[in-house]
C-alpha cells in the first residue's frame, strides 16, 4: 500500500512524514524521524519504555498508528528540557539517582510529566499506581518514586 | 601489579569517593540523547531478522533458501554454514563457562534444533517487510524428536536425549551410556554423618525453582558493518564488548584486532548480555551483502532465544544441636542448563553454605540439559537458587530450636579467617556487622498485625575480579579524559571518573569517563561478577598513581630538583617538605602547557589482572501480608542490609540492593517460563511474564555496612549481585510465618499459596 | 490435512505459502497469541500461510456512521474497526488479524462523545477510559463501571482504550465487561440494516467471537440513571497489583428499599467462561436479603457455581472457582456500602 502523508506537532515542532499503514507512532517517531529518546521494550503496551503524550494524553507510542497522529500534537522526552534548562522532573531523577541504566528513563520522565499535570500532589500509592505501566528492572522504583515526589513538591513551591 | 595495600583504610578521609555527584552521563539519559542498542541508524543499511525453530526438540533434515534468495529487496541470507563450526573449548565469560562449540549451535543450529525459538536461519532485506517476508520463503524440514523440560525427567534413564556424545564428567567410573548430565560436581569439609549423628535436630527439604529471565526492559541489539577487506565495525548492547569481539571473531574466522566493537549504552544485562546472539549473524550477513545489517530482538524472542536462568531441584538437610550450632550440612543441586551445557550449578555449590561456619559440608551439583533455551547468567547465578533452599532450612532451624532467626545465624556466622566449603578462607567479611545491623534496625522490632509474617534472610556471593585495563589522558588544559573498558550497567562510570578525581586530588568535574571501544584499551574483561567498581577501579586508581608519578618527574624537571623531592596533594605537585623554597606549587593544567617542552603528552596507564575482590554479605528483612481467602502475598516493608567495603558513590550502592531486592521479590512470587505439553513457551511477553510493577513494591529500605577489603586502594567490594540472593528465602520465610506453610516451591503465586492454605484448613477440620 | 491458507499476490507474481514434506510438525505452527485481553483459549495457527504482517493494510478515518458503515460493507469482512488500538495493533503485529483496511471511528463525533440526560448516560464507543473515567457524572452515578474500566491496563492503555473495544475484542477476561452487564448497559450497534440496542450480556458469543453481523460495529453504550439507593462495584483479582488479565472479575451492582432489603440485583462474572456472563443465580440470592452474611454466603456459592474456567497460565479451574465466590462477597459489599450512602 502506498505510503499516508500526515502532519503533525511534535515538541511544539510542525513536522510532515511519509509511514505506512501498519506503521506504528514508535516506528514513526524512531526509524523515520530519528526521535530514539522513546523505546521499544516490548512492541506490545507492557513496558511502557514509548510513553509519549498524544494530544495531552499519556499513551504507549507503540499501540497508536503513525497515521493516527494526523493532525494531532504528540510530546517525546525530546521536549521536555527548555532549551539547556531540565525539567524539574529531569533533574530530580539526576539528584535522586533514580535511573542506573536508563532505557526505561524517558518513559518514566513523560509518564510522570503527565502525572504531575493532573494531579500536582499526588500520594506515593498515587504515584505508584499511575507509573505500573512503566516498568523498571534496575532500580526497584524506590528512587523514582522519591524523585517525582521530590519534583512535584518543588514544582508546587514554585 | 596486582595487590595494593593501603594501610590504615578505616582512617582514610575521602574528599570525592562516599559522596553523591551528578552522574556525568546522566543528562543524555534523561533527555532521550544516549544511544542505545537499537538506536544507531546508518546510511544504506540493512534490516536482519531470524528464522528460528517451532519445534522444542528437532533433527534438521534440510533448509532450502533458494526463494528466499530470490525475493527482491533480500541482499543475504545465512545458516549453520556461514558461521565456523569450532571444537570444544571452555572459556570463561563473566562468572559462567561457555564452550565453543556449544556457542556455534546456540547461535545458529546445525545438526538440530534443541528449543523452540533456536536459529535456524537469518535474513538480511532492504527493510523490516521484506526481511519478514523472506523468513516465510526458508523451507525447513525438521524432524519433531521427544523433548524433555522437566530437570528430574531429564535425569532419568530414558529421557529423551539431547546431546549422543555427552558423558557425565565427574563420574567414577565413566558411564558407559550418554546422557542429559553433563557433569557432576562436589565440594566437600569434614564428615557429615559423623556431624548429623550429633546433632539434636535434622531438617530435611525438597525446593523446586522455576526458570526465570534477568527482564532487562532493552532487547539485544546490534549493528554490523563488515566492510570489502574484511574489515569490520560491530555497535552493540553488551556487558562486554571485548568478549563479543573474542566471540565473533572465533565464530566468523577473523583476527581480533580486524573487528572494532563498540558497547552503546546498555538497558540492563544482568549477566545476559555477557554471551553473543545476533552479533555473529549480523557480521555474517554484513560480510555477506557488504552492507551493514541491524537487528533488534522482539520481546517475544528475547524470552524465547536469550538465556534465562536455570530451574531446580535442590536437596538440604541441616542437623543442629538444642544449643543452635550447626553441626553438618548437605545439599544435592540438580540444574537445568537449557539446550547445552554450563548451568551455575557449581557457583550453586560453592555459595549454598558459605556464610555459615561449618566443619561438615558436603555439597553435590548436577548439571543437566533440556529442552529449553541454553541458560545464561543472571546476577550471582547459582547463588539465589541454592541460598533460597538453604535459608529456608535455616529458618525453619531457628523456629524449631525457639531461637530468632537473627540469633540462630549469629551463633553459625562466617567470620575472617572461616573456612568456606569450596575452598578459600575468607579476609574481613560484613555478614555479623550485617546481622547486627538487621536486629537493632526498627522494622525488625515493628508490630506485625493478622495475616502478616517476618522473614530473615542471609546472602553471600564471591564477586570476582579480572584482567581490565584504564588510560587516564591529560588534556592541555589540565583536564582529564578517563577511558575505561567496562560497560556501564549501573552508573559505574560515576564511581571510576570519582576515584580519578579523588587519587589526582583535582574536582570531578575535571574529569570526563569515557567508556572505550575495544580499540581504545587492551582487553578488558565484562561487566559482571560485580567486578567494576573493583577492577576497573582500582584500574583507574593505579592509572591514576601511574599519571602523578610521571607528573612529578616534569615538575622535578621544572625545578631542576630530584624527583624524590616533589610529592603530589591536593591535585598540585608540591615541593617536598623544606625543599626548594617558595617554589609555587604546580596544578595539571601547569603541567599540561609546558608538557611538549618537559617530555611529550602526559598518560597514566593501567593494565592489571585484579584479584582480591571480596565477598559480599548481606541480611534482609521484609514483612508480607497474605490474603487468606485469595493466596495473594503483598509486601509491605522491606530492609536491605549489605557490606560494601567502601561504598564509592552510596546513591548507587542502594540501587543496586533496591533492584537486586526487587528482582528477589518478582523471582519469589510471581515469575517463571510456562511451558506447553509441546515445549512451546506460552508467556514469551512481559503481560505474562508478570515482573514486579511499581505499585507491587514498597519503598526499599538500604543499610550500608562497611567492613574494608584490604586488597582494594579504597577498601572497595563489589556489591551488584549479593542482594538478589536473599529475597525469595526471606519472603518465604515471611510467608511461613505468616501462614505457618512452608512453601518449598516458586513462585509462590496466589493459585499455589491459595491451595496450601485450603489444604491445610482442611486438614486442621479433619483432626 | 494442515491447511495451507490462501494464494497470495505479491509483486505481480503469485506464490503460494507451502509446506515442506515430514511430519506434521513441519509446518511453522505456534500458539499465536493477542496478548492484550484476549482469549484464554489458544489458537494454533498455520503461521506460514499469513501474509507478511500488515503488508496490503490500508487505513481509513471517516467521520460520519453512514460512512464507516459503508466502508466496512464494501470491504465484506476484510475490514477491522479501530477505536483505541490497545487490543487492534497487539494482533496486527502478531498477525493474529489481517485486514485489508482498518477504518478508525475516533474520527466520528458521536463515537466520542460521552453525554448526559433525564434517562441517562450515553457513552460513545471510542471515548477512551481515561476520559470517561474523569466523567463526573459517570463516576459519581456508576462507580463500579468506572473503577471496572480503569482497571484496564495501565495509565498509558486507558489513554487510549475504549469500551467499544474492550467488549468487541471478545476477551472473556475484559475488565468492563461484568461492570457493564451489571449495570445493565445496553450496547448500540450501527450497520447496514440500521441501528439496534441490544443487552451488553448478548454480545460476546465465544473467545474472540461476538453476535455482530458482517459489517456492524458498536457506535456507543446506554446507562440508564441508576435507582435511588443504588450502588455497584466491580473486582477482580490479578497476581500483581496491576497490568495484568483478570484472573476473576466480579460486578455487582444492586438497589436497597428504605428498609435495606436488595429489590434489585444483577451480578456480572468474567475470567472464567468462554464469554462474560450474566448470573441470574447470584443475584437471586441478593434479592429479597439485607445482603447479610448468610446473603452474601449464598452469593459466593451460586458465583462459584456458575463458573466454566480453565486452566492456563493465569489460573487453574480450582482457583478461579474459588475466588469467583470471594470476589463476588466483597463487591457486593462495596455495592452494599455505596447503596446505602445514597
Amino acid at each position: 500500500m502506498p505510503k499516508h502523508h500526515v502532519t503533525a506537532t511534535i515538541n511544539g515542532d510542525p513536522v510532515e512524514f511519509l509511514c505506512a499503514p501498519e506503521q506504528t507512532l514508535l516506528d514513526v517517531l524512531r526509524d523515520v524521524l530519528y526521535l530514539t529518546g522513546s523505546k521499544e521494550g516490548c512492541g506490545s503496551g507492557d513496558c511502557g519504555a514509548c510513553s509519549v503524550i498524544l494530544d495531552g494524553r499519556l499513551v504507549c507510542a507503540c499501540l497508536v498508528l503513525g497515521v493516527e497522529a494526523q493532525g494531532c500534537s504528540v510530546e517525546t522526552i525530546e521536549g521536555m528540557a527548555r532549551g539547556d534548562v531540565l525539567h524539574p522532573l529531569q533533574r530530580k531523577f539526576l539528584e535522586q539517582a533514580a535511573l542506573q541504566c536508563g532505557v526505561c528513563t524517558p518513559g518514566f520522565l513523560v509518564a510522570a510529566k503527565a502525572l504531575l499535570e493532573r494531579n500536582p500532589q499526588p500520594t506515593e500509592t498515587e504515584v505508584r499506581y499511575w507509573l505500573a505501566g512503566n516498568l523498571c528492572r534496575c532500580t526497584g522504583y524506590d528512587k523514582i518514586v522519591r524523585a517525582v515526589l521530590d519534583a512535584a513538591a518543588e514544582i508546587r513551591e514554585s | 601489579m596486582n595487590d595494593v595495600t593501603m594501610k590504615g583504610l578505616g582512617e582514610r578521609q575521602f574528599n570525592v569517593v562516599g559522596t553523591r555527584p551528578l552522574r556525568p552521563d546522566g543528562v543524555d539519559k534523561v533527555t532521550g540523547r544516549a544511544k542505545f542498542g537499537a538506536d544507531l541508524h546508518v546510511p544504506n543499511m540493512l534490516i536482519g531478522k531470524v528464522l528460528r525453530s517451532p519445534h522444542a526438540h528437532a533433527r534438521i533434515l534440510s533448509i532450502d533458501t533458494s526463494k528466499a534468495q530470490a525475493l527482491p529487496g533480500v541482499k543475504a541470507v545465512i545458516t549453520s554454514a556461514d558461521l565456523c563450526d569450532l571444537p570444544s573449548e571452555f572459556i570463561p565469560a563473566g562468572e559462567m563457562m561457555v564452550n565453543f562449540r556449544d556457542m556455534t549451535r546456540n547461535v545458529m543450529a546445525r545438526e538440530k534444533a534443541l528449543y523452540e525459538g533456536h536459529a535456524v536461519a537469518a535474513v538480511a532485506a532492504v527493510s523490516e517487510a521484506v526481511a519478514r517476508e523472506a523468513l516465510e520463503l526458508i523451507d525447513v524440514q525438521y524432524q519433531v524428536l521427544p523433548h524433555v523440560l522437566d530437570v528430574a525427567q531429564a535425569m532419568e534413564p530414558n529421557a529423551p536425549l539431547l546431546h549422543d556424545n555427552m558423558y557425565t564428567i565427574g563420574v567414577e567410573p565413566r558411564p558407559a551410556q550418554p546422557s542429559n548430565v553433563a557433569k557432576r560436581v562436589e565440594f566437600a569439609l569434614g564428615d557429615t554423618a559423623a556431624g548429623f549423628a550429633q546433632a539434636d535436630v535434622v531438617i530435611e527439604r525438597e525446593f523446586i525453582t522455576k526458570p526465570v529471565h534477568q527482564g532487562y526492559i532493552e532487547p539485544h541489539a546490534c549493528l554490523a558493518s563488515v566492510s570489502e577487506d574484511g574489515q569490520a565495525d560491530l555497535w552493540c548492547t553488551t556487558q562486554g564488548q571485548f568478549i563479543v569481539r573474542g566471540f565473533c571473531a572465533k565464530l566468523l574466522g577473523m583476527e581480533v584486532a580486524k573487528l572494532r566493537v563498540t558497547a552503546s549504552e546498555i538497558g540492563g544485562g544482568f549477566g545476559g548480555k555477557t554471551v553473543v546472539y545476533l552479533e555473529p549473524l549480523a557480521l555474517a550477513l554484513s560480510r555477506k551483502a557488504c552492507q551493514p545489517v541491524k537487528m533488534v530482538m522482539s520481546r517475544a524472542e528475547v524470552f524465547r532465544a536469550s538465556g534465562p536462568t536455570s530451574g531446580a531441584r535442590v536437596w538440604v538437610k541441616i542437623g543442629a544441636t538444642s544449643k543452635g550450632r550447626i553441626t553438618a550440612a548437605e545439599a544435592v543441586l540438580k540444574y537445568q542448563a537449557g539446550a547445552f551445557q554450563g548451568s551455575p550449578v557449581q557457583p550453586g555449590c560453592m555459595c549454598a553454605f558459605a556464610p555459615y561456619d561449618l566443619d561438615n559440608v558436603r555439597v553435590v551439583g548436577f548439571d543437566v540439559v533440556v529442552n529449553r533455551p541454553k541458560v545464561a547468567a543472571y546476577r550471582a547465578p547459582g547463588g539465589p537458587i541454592s541460598e533460597f533452599a538453604v535459608e529456608s532450612v535455616i529458618d525453619e532451624l531457628a523456629k524449631r530450636l525457639s531461637l530468632d532467626p537473627i540469633e540462630f545465624r549469629l551463633k553459625n556466622a562466617a567470620k575472617e579467617g572461616t573456612k568456606a566449603a569450596y575452598g578459600p578462607k575468607f579476609g574481613p567479611i560484613g555478614l555479623v556487622q550485617t546481622l547486627e545491623a538487621a536486629r537493632s534496625h526498627p522494622h525488625y522490632r515493628a508490630p506485625l498485625e493478622a495475616n502478616q509474617g517476618r522473614g530473615v534472610a542471609s546472602g553471600f556471593w564471591f564477586n570476582i575480579g579480572g584482567e581490565t585495563c584504564a588510560t587516564l589522558n591529560l588534556g592541555e588544559d589540565g583536564s582529564v579524559t578517563l577511558v575505561a573498558g567496562t560497560p556501564d550497567i549501573g552508573g559505574s562510570r560515576a564511581s571510576l571518573a570519582m576515584m580519578a578525581a579523588e587519587e589526582l586530588g583535582i574536582a570531578l568535574d575535571k574529569v570526563r569517563p569515557v567508556i572505550g571501544d575495544t580499540s581504545a584499551l587492551g582487553f578488558n574483561f565484562l561487566t559482571g561478577g560485580s567486578r567494576v567498581t573493583f577492577s576497573s577501579g582500582m584500574a583507574v586508581i593505579e592509572a591514576a598513581r601511574d599519571m602523578i608519578r610521571r607528573l612529578c618527574e616534569r615538575a622535578a624537571k621544572v625545578w631542576e630538583v630530584p624527583v624524590e623531592d616533589v610529592v603530589w596533594e591536593y591535585g598540585h605537585a608540591c615541593p617536598a617538605n623544606g625543599a626548594g623554597g617558595e617554589r609555587k606549587p604546580l596544578s595539571l593544567a601547569d603541567i599540561a602547557r609546558t608538557a611538549g617542552k618537559t617530555g611529550g603528552p602526559i598518560v597514566g596507564n593501567a593494565a592489571i589482572n585484579a584479584q582480591g575482590a571480596g565477598p559480599s554479605l548481606a541480611t534482609h528483612v521484609v514483612d508480607v501480608e497474605v490474603d487468606p481467602e485469595t493466596g495473594k502475598v503483598t509486601v509491605l516493608r522491606y530492609t536491605a542490609i549489605q557490606d560494601a567495603g567502601k561504598a564509592v558513590h552510596p546513591s548507587y550502592v542502594e540501587g543496586q540492593m533496591q533492584g537486586g531486592a526487587v528482582q528477589g521479590i518478582g523471582w519469589a512470587l510471581n515469575e517463571e517460563y510456562i511451558y506447553d505439553a509441546s515445549g512451546r513457551l506460552e508467556n514469551p511477553g512481559f503481560l505474562d511474564y508478570r515482573i514486579p510493577v511499581c505499585s507491587d513494591v514498597p519503598m526499599i529500605d538500604t543499610v550500608i555496612v562497611e567492613v574494608p577489603n584490604p586488597r582494594h586502594p579504597y577498601g572497595v567490594r563489589g556489591v551488584g549481585e549479593t542482594p538478589i540472593v536473599p529475597p525469595m528465602a526471606a519472603i518465604a520465610n515471611a510467608v511461613a510465618r505468616a501462614t505457618g506453610i512452608r512453601f518449598t516451591q516458586l513462585p509462590m503465586s496466589p493459585p499455589r499459596v491459595l491451595e496450601a492454605i485450603d489444604a491445610k484448613r482442611a486438614a486442621l477440620a479433619k483432626a | 490435512m494442515p491447511d495451507l491458507g490462501k494464494p497470495r499476490r505479491f509483486l505481480g507474481g503469485l506464490y503460494t505459502a507451502h509446506a515442506s514434506v515430514g511430519s506434521l510438525g513441519a509446518h511453522l505452527v505456534g500458539p499465536v497469541k493477542a496478548d492484550r485481553g484476549s482469549q484464554a483459549v489458544d489458537e494454533r495457527r498455520i503461521i506460514r500461510a499469513r501474509q507478511p504482517q500488515g503488508f496490503w493494510m490500508d487505513y481509513r478515518s471517516p467521520s460520519s456512521v453512514q460512512e464507516a458503515v459503508a466502508l466496512l460493507a464494501a470491504h465484506d469482512g476484510a475490514a477491522h474497526v479501530l477505536a483505541g488500538g490497545t487490543d487492534l495493533l497487539v494482533k496486527l503485529r502478531t498477525g493474529f488479524v489481517d485486514p485489508k483496511l482498518v477504518v478508525d471511528v475516533k474520527g466520528i463525533p458521536r463515537l466520542r462523545a460521552i453525554e448526559s440526560d433525564a434517562r441517562g448516560f450515553r457513552i460513545g464507543a471510542a471515548a477512551s477510559c481515561a476520559e470517561i473515567g474523569e466523567h463526573a457524572g459517570v463516576m459519581a452515578a456508576w462507580p463500579g463501571v468506572v473503577e471496572a474500566l480503569r482497571l484496564i491496563g495501565s495509565t498509558q492503555i486507558q489513554g487510549r482504550a475504549t469500551l467499544g473495544g474492550n467488549l468487541c475484542n471478545a476477551s472473556p477476561a475484559a475488565d468492563s465487561v461484568p461492570a457493564l452487564i451489571a449495570a445493565g448497559a445496553l450496547c448500540q450497534i450501527a450497520g447496514p440494516g440500521g441501528e439496534r440496542e441490544v443487552p451488553v450480556e448478548n454480545i460476546v458469543s465465544g473467545p474472540g467471537r461476538t453476535s455482530l453481523a458482517r459489517g456492524e460495529f458498536v457506535v456507543g453504550f446506554r446507562l440508564e440513571k441508576p435507582r435511588q439507593r443504588s450502588g455497584d462495584a466491580y473486582l477482580r483479582l490479578i497476581p500483581r497489583t496491576e497490568m495484568d488479565i483478570a484472573v476473576v472479575g466480579v460486578g455487582v451492582a444492586l438497589t436497597l428499599d428504605q428498609t435495606g432489603v436488595c429489590t434489585h440485583a444483577r451480578v456480572g462474572l468474567g475470567a472464567v467462561a468462554p464469554t462474560p456472563l450474566l448470573v441470574a443465580e447470584a443475584a437471586r440470592a441478593l434479592i429479597g436479603s439485607r445482603v447479610d452474611d448468610k446473603a452474601l454466603a449464598a452469593l459466593a456459592a451460586a458465583t462459584s457455581a456458575a463458573c466454566k474456567p480453565i486452566d492456563d497460565k493465569r489460573g487453574t479451574v480450582a482457583y478461579r472457582v474459588k475466588v469467583a465466590g470471594v470476589l463476588a462477597r466483597r463487591a457486593a459489599r462495596i455495592a452494599r456500602e455505596r447503596a446505602a450512602g445514597r
